[in-house]
């Protein structure tokens, strides 16, 4: 029941978009149709489900205090390591990718390798270094690399809803009227403010 | 200073704010805002960040091979990054508190790797330096905008202290917002300054 709490609470509560506003940036520049959008989802979502958990292994294996020297703690490392590994595994999708699916990889384009700069990677991995050490009453408390892994799934599936969703609006919205200054990014953002007020109806869901 | 360098430094303050125009660096633009000291501080980290960031890479910018230039980058900028979050958390570790993962997401800022890429890759350092600050002000303009109204219309204060909170409004019907302290009204103030900023230039909007 934790797990799936878990797994419901990242996709709803804590959504990466609507929540925190982790990446913003590529969210507004793809989002402008729907095949593109989902495409760009499962690329993040699949990439943080690869890296969380390794960095999880990272943070309480070598980096938490007392754990590759007696009484010392090297956390303070763990913005350089956790880009490192990031970056790396990205590279390494891509090469993938492009050797077992052309298609995906002309498709996706220059997107796949910006996913190593997209915040929500990053954020993904700083909250689970936070989530590390709370209660493990807490619903939020991330307890073994199979919960890191439920969070990462949960945190891309909802990115992934999100951007699926801005792009849907945005495809219909090219007919509506707008006035000329707001046009193109500045209605945008309002629709992600509205989209982000019904998203806050989910707070306090628990199951 | 010549007429190259001072636009390099003026520019991103307005025509091409990296914010509103760019529409690069949202994420921690609009979740750091609720309150105006950590956008003060925020806005401060970003500027010392891409100015020395710039800096080193300009300086480095004809060794660097091409092929692993994004590596080299986000090794630089992370490392500036930690030291950056070092001292914070030295030196304003309520603030540090507040800002929680947002100052590790400097790294994956898009207006660090934006600015790095497009100018200290093909500029001497001195011209990087002014183009870094400036643009770093820029970034710091925009928090600084959405964080007074945020926090004057949210708590009714200015970095702490009491502006709106008297009996006399409570009593004519006053009340503060607060919605404007959730994620959603971030959005929509960017939003409105950036309609503001296109109806006054009309050469940025789009079709």
């Amino acid at each position: 029941m934790d797990t799936l709490n878990l797994l419901v609470r990242s996709i709803f509560v804590d959504n990466m978009i609507f929540a925190f506003f982790l990446g913003m940036c590529s969210y507004i520049a793809v989002s402008k149709d729907v095949k593109t959008a989902l495409g760009l989802g499962l690329a993040v979502t699949f990439v943080l489900v690869v890296t969380l958990p390794v960095n999880y292994l990272l943070q309480t294996k070598v980096l938490g205090a007392d754990c590759l020297v007696e009484g010392v703690d090297l956390s303070f490392l763990s913005f350089i390591l956790f880009i490192a590994v990031i970056a790396g595994i990205v590279q390494l999708v891509e090469m993938i990718v492009e050797k077992f699916a052309p298609a995906l990889y002309s498709s996706l384009g220059i997107f796949l390798p910006l996913i190593a700069v997209n915040c929500a990677i990053m954020g993904g991995s700083l909250f689970m270094q936070q989530r590390i050490g709370l209660d493990t009453s807490d619903v939020k408390c991330i307890e073994d690399v199979f919960d890191a892994l439920v969070y990462a799934f949960g945190s891309g599936i909802g990115w992934l809803v999100a951007i699926v969703a801005l792009a849907a609006v945005r495809e219909k919205m090219q007919y509506s009227n707008v006035p000329p200054a707001l046009r193109g990014i500045g209605i945008t953002f309002i629709v992600v403010g509205l989209m982000a007020m019904s998203f806050m109806c989910f707070s306090g869901l628990k199951l | 200073m010549s007429k190259k360098n001072k636009e390099a430094f003026l520019n991103p303050l307005g025509i091409n704010n990296p914010v509103t125009v760019q529409v690069l660096g949202i994420c921690s633009a609009l979740a750091v805002t609720a309150k105006l000291e950590p956008a003060l501080v925020m806005g401060l980290s970003v500027t010392i960040i891409t100015a020395f960031a710039n800096v080193v890479i300009s300086l480095l910018r004809k060794t660097i091979p091409n092929r692993i230039r994004i590596i080299v980058q986000l090794v630089v900028v992370a490392s500036l990054v930690t030291i950056v979050s070092q001292v914070l958390k030295a030196f304003a570790y309520d603030v540090s508190v507040q800002l929680s993962v947002y100052v590790g997401l400097i790294i994956t800022n898009c207006i660090l790797m934006g600015r790095l890429e497009a100018f200290a890759m093909q500029n001497a350092p001195w011209p990087s330096l002014l183009d870094g600050i400036g643009n770093g002000l820029g970034y710091a303009k925009i928090l600084v905008i959405v964080a007074f109204f945020r926090e004057l219309f949210g708590s009714g204060t200015l970095l702490g202290y009491n502006i709106l909170n008297y009996d006399c409004l409570k009593e004519a019907g006053y009340v503060n917002n607060g919605l404007m302290l959730m994620p959603p009204m971030a959005l929509i103030i960017v939003a409105c300054i950036i309609w503001w900023q296109r109806a006054h230039n009309k050469d940025l909007q789009e079709k």
